[in-house]
């Protein structure tokens, strides 16, 4: 057993509201600079829809991820290291900006210079590639909310899978539609096909918390990154030359905070934290033979915090006490191993993804309830997951690579969760039959009522910090300890220096920098003295 | 003259390769790449790109043979002459006109997609200019003297080479050879003191390494990168025309 620590994030579809405040965050924070303006690290993607870049999904065209070789041996599926290099001169599969969108400013400068005529001026697009006027045909969330899905939406690679499945569940027609929105980053895998794909070694994930990240001082642009990862969330700068990609805020993770696109989200739909697991046993999980037991295999990759022999192992791992106890208390791992709830995104690339997705439920309910029907009555809950209007199928095609059976036990959790709840809200008697059902106590039932409806702050973000417990230490120790003046009558001591008052060196009190732990303790203690 | 071009020039070059990937690794980093058009245009460059620079790569390895394998080896290998004429005649033909081919649909390319054109610095027109000169003379030199068993630069050009790496150039060596190769000699040589300078030093960068190292790279977090850091470039800086 080789634990390793990672941090990940779980995201509630039911809350997603498809604002894009955290696409337009973290856009402000990272990504609103020259050769970069196609690039969105957070997009928010309205599904059925062909997503950004347009139709990534579809592997067969972009050849990102893993494949098993004729062994059963995993291999980049745009190529080994001979293939990858021999076509290093050219990408032959890499999405060009026009795959994204065509990137575009206005010209305003028309609006205030335009000489007087009959017309009110206007401020034409202008592409920000070539400088020339454009027509604007494409963007990263075009197909927002169906946007164009009766012409278009047959182009969502999942939704031709899921007509495979089951062909009459997948409709355009306005009454009979559905759509939920999936927000997207950097999955920071366990199994990363980018850094694999990396010639130039310059990608990496980090040890301690499993951030991937880009080297830019090595980075040679060689693109293979962007080809590599299936999921296009890799992206090239086009002025600088290099490859650039969702950070997990690291600068805000390492101090404790959560990431920028988490902090912001209004529906609080998203949970970060720590989830230990098994480094050794992530290339065996990752080369399942069958592309449906691959959820499964990275549930078995992942380690339980409360495991006494567990923590021993990342003890001796180096893995630090506070990150221990980090994982103990992560809604991450309650979501994903204890609960059941999250599933991951594609998990059929065999890259291991680290950020899960609860899948939506809410449509049931409402359709029930339009029916006449109650619903959040449990019986009629469960019979009516298989006839959501948003079809298992395709659930399943996003995230367990097409297996119907995690999808449902995980809708069917949260239906019993509201059936249960509701029974508790109005004071009726609980009927135990109802969390007995999905294999849960009624107070697990509870708790998992907690995280994924009231759950505060620092329930939804458990972070430790990087210079952990002892960053006011390390804060302190720039400046010594004590004056060297500071010895017994000498000019350190307080009183008179040898030049009247203020004269000589004086001993400063010693302030640590505010971090937010220090700043949070100061603002929530009920007296001075604690903090 | 003679001596400024071929026993003082070469020196010059080589020191301001060897100086500017010195300084150019230890200063410029984050501005060493191939500076990558491809996001731009793809179709052209996926036929233009390989064709180039397998093409100049063929090239460079038969300047390699021809300066540095002396004749007394081929003629211990039994190759005759005239053999060996036409085989670098041919050889160095074909890898030329795939080179030639590849360079005219890059400017080509470069020149008519207008993000691509937009994206070209002066820096970049300069490489060029030194690039398709020192090919185009190269072809020129060649297929002039190609009659009969061609100009034998390996009695003149190629032990003047040799004697570079001595420290003692034989600069008389070059004094009978035709002005064609002489002019391209130059133009290489100016061509390799620009590497450093130009987007021509992701040459050195050929990621051979890739193929021994792991799949999955991990690295440590740089402890001294927790507290405040130096002061770095502007994300806007770097890229300063």
């Amino acid at each position: 057993m080789r634990p390793m620590a990672q941090i990940a994030m779980v995201m509630n579809l039911d809350k997603c509201i498809g604002c894009h405040t955290c696409s337009v965050t973290c856009k402000q924070a990272w990504t609103n600079r020259r050769g970069m303006e196609y690039v969105w690290f957070n997009n928010v993607e309205t599904r059925p829809g062909q997503g950004y870049p347009r139709r990534y999904e579809d592997q067969e065209h972009w050849r990102g991820g893993w494949e098993l070789n004729r062994r059963g041996a995993l291999r980049l599926k745009a190529g080994g290291r001979l293939r990858k290099l021999a076509g290093i001169f050219s990408n032959p599969k890499l999405p060009e900006i026009k795959d994204y969108y065509e990137p575009w400013t206005y010209d305003y400068k028309n609006l205030t210079d335009a000489p007087l005529g009959d017309d009110y001026p206007v401020a034409r697009p202008v592409s920000q590639l070539d400088g020339k006027p454009m027509k604007i045909e494409w963007s990263s969330n075009w197909d927002d909310n169906l946007a164009g899905a009766p012409a278009y939406g047959d182009l969502d690679p999942m939704v031709e899978r899921t007509r495979q499945q089951a062909a009459d569940k997948v409709r355009f027609e306005f009454e009979q539609t559905f759509m939920f929105y999936l927000p997207r980053i950097c999955e920071h895998c366990l199994n990363p096909s980018c850094v694999a794909s990396c010639p130039s070694g310059a990608m990496y994930k980090r040890a301690e918390d499993g951030i991937v990240l880009v080297d830019q001082d090595g980075c040679r642009g060689w693109r293979m990154c962007v080809t590599g990862c299936p999921y296009k969330k890799v992206y090239f700068n086009h002025r600088t030359g290099k490859a650039e990609k969702c950070t997990l805020c690291y600068p805000r993770i390492e101090v404790g905070l959560p990431t920028v696109c988490s902090e912001t989200c209004v529906g609080r739909l998203r949970y970060l934290g720590v989830i230990l697991y098994d480094a050794d046993k992530v290339t065996a999980a990752a080369s399942v033979k069958d592309d449906k037991a691959l959820y499964e295999a990275q549930l078995g990759v992942f380690l339980d915090p409360e495991d006494p022999e567990v923590r021993r192992a990342a003890e001796n791992a180096g893995i630090p006490y506070d990150w221990l106890e980090a994982a103990r208390r992560s809604p991450v791992h309650a979501l994903i191993s204890k609960y059941r709830v999250a599933l991951p995104l594609h998990p059929e690339y065999r890259t291991m993804p680290m950020v899960w997705y609860i899948p939506p439920l809410s449509p049931v309910v409402d359709a029930l309830s339009e029916t006449g029907h109650d619903g959040e009555d449990a019986a009629n809950l469960f019979g009516a997951i298989d006839t959501l209007r948003i079809p298992l199928e395709y659930l399943a095609e996003v995230f367990t690579a097409g297996d119907v059976a995690p999808v449902r036990a995980s809708l069917e959790r949260l239906a019993a969760m509201r059936s249960h709840m509701r029974a508790l809200n109005l004071g009726e008697e609980p009927d135990l039959s109802v969390p007995a059902a999905v294999g849960m106590t009624p107070e697990e039932i509870e708790r998992m009522y907690r995280l994924l409806a009231i759950a505060k702050y620092e329930d939804r973000y458990v972070i430790p910090t990087a210079a952990v417990g002892d960053a006011r230490r390390l804060e302190e120790s720039a400046l010594p300890a004590d004056c060297s003046l500071d010895y017994e009558g000498g000019p350190g001591m307080g009183g008179d220096g040898p030049f009247g008052q203020d004269s000589g060196r004086k001993l400063l009190p010693l302030v640590s920098v505010e971090n937010f732990h220090l700043l949070r303790r100061r603002q929530t203690t009920d007296d001075a003295e604690e903090t | 003259m003679t001596t400024l071009l071929w026993g003082v020039l070469p020196y010059v070059a080589l020191t301001l390769l060897i100086a500017g990937l010195i300084w150019r690794y230890r200063y410029d980093k984050y501005g060493w790449t191939t500076r990558s058009s491809q996001v731009y245009e793809s179709k052209l460059l996926n036929i233009a790109s390989p064709a180039f620079h397998y093409g100049i790569l063929f090239v460079l390895v038969g300047h390699l043979v021809g300066l540095f394998v002396p004749e007394s080896w081929t003629d211990a290998l039994g190759v005759s002459e005239h053999t060996y004429h036409l085989l670098s005649l041919y050889g160095g033909t074909a890898a030329g006109i795939l080179t030639v081919v590849g360079i005219a649909l890059l400017i080509y390319r470069r020149r008519t997609r207008a993000p691509v054109f937009r994206a070209t610095t002066v820096n970049d027109k300069l490489m060029y200019l030194v690039l398709v000169a020192a090919i185009v003379m190269g072809m020129i030199a060649k297929l002039a003297h190609s009659s009969g068993d061609g100009y034998n630069y390996r009695h003149t050009i190629a032990p003047w080479a040799r004697s570079l790496f001595t420290l003692s150039p034989d600069i008389e060596r070059m004094e009978g050879v035709p002005v064609s190769y002489q002019v391209h000699a130059v133009i290489g040589m100016a061509l390799i003191a620009l590497v450093p300078y130009t987007r021509l030093v992701h040459m050195f960068s050929a990621p051979v390494q890739y193929l021994f190292r792991p799949y999955i790279v991990y690295r440590s977090r740089d402890p001294k990168q927790l507290g405040p850091r130096p002061e770095r470039r502007g994300w806007e800086e770097t890229m300063r025309r």
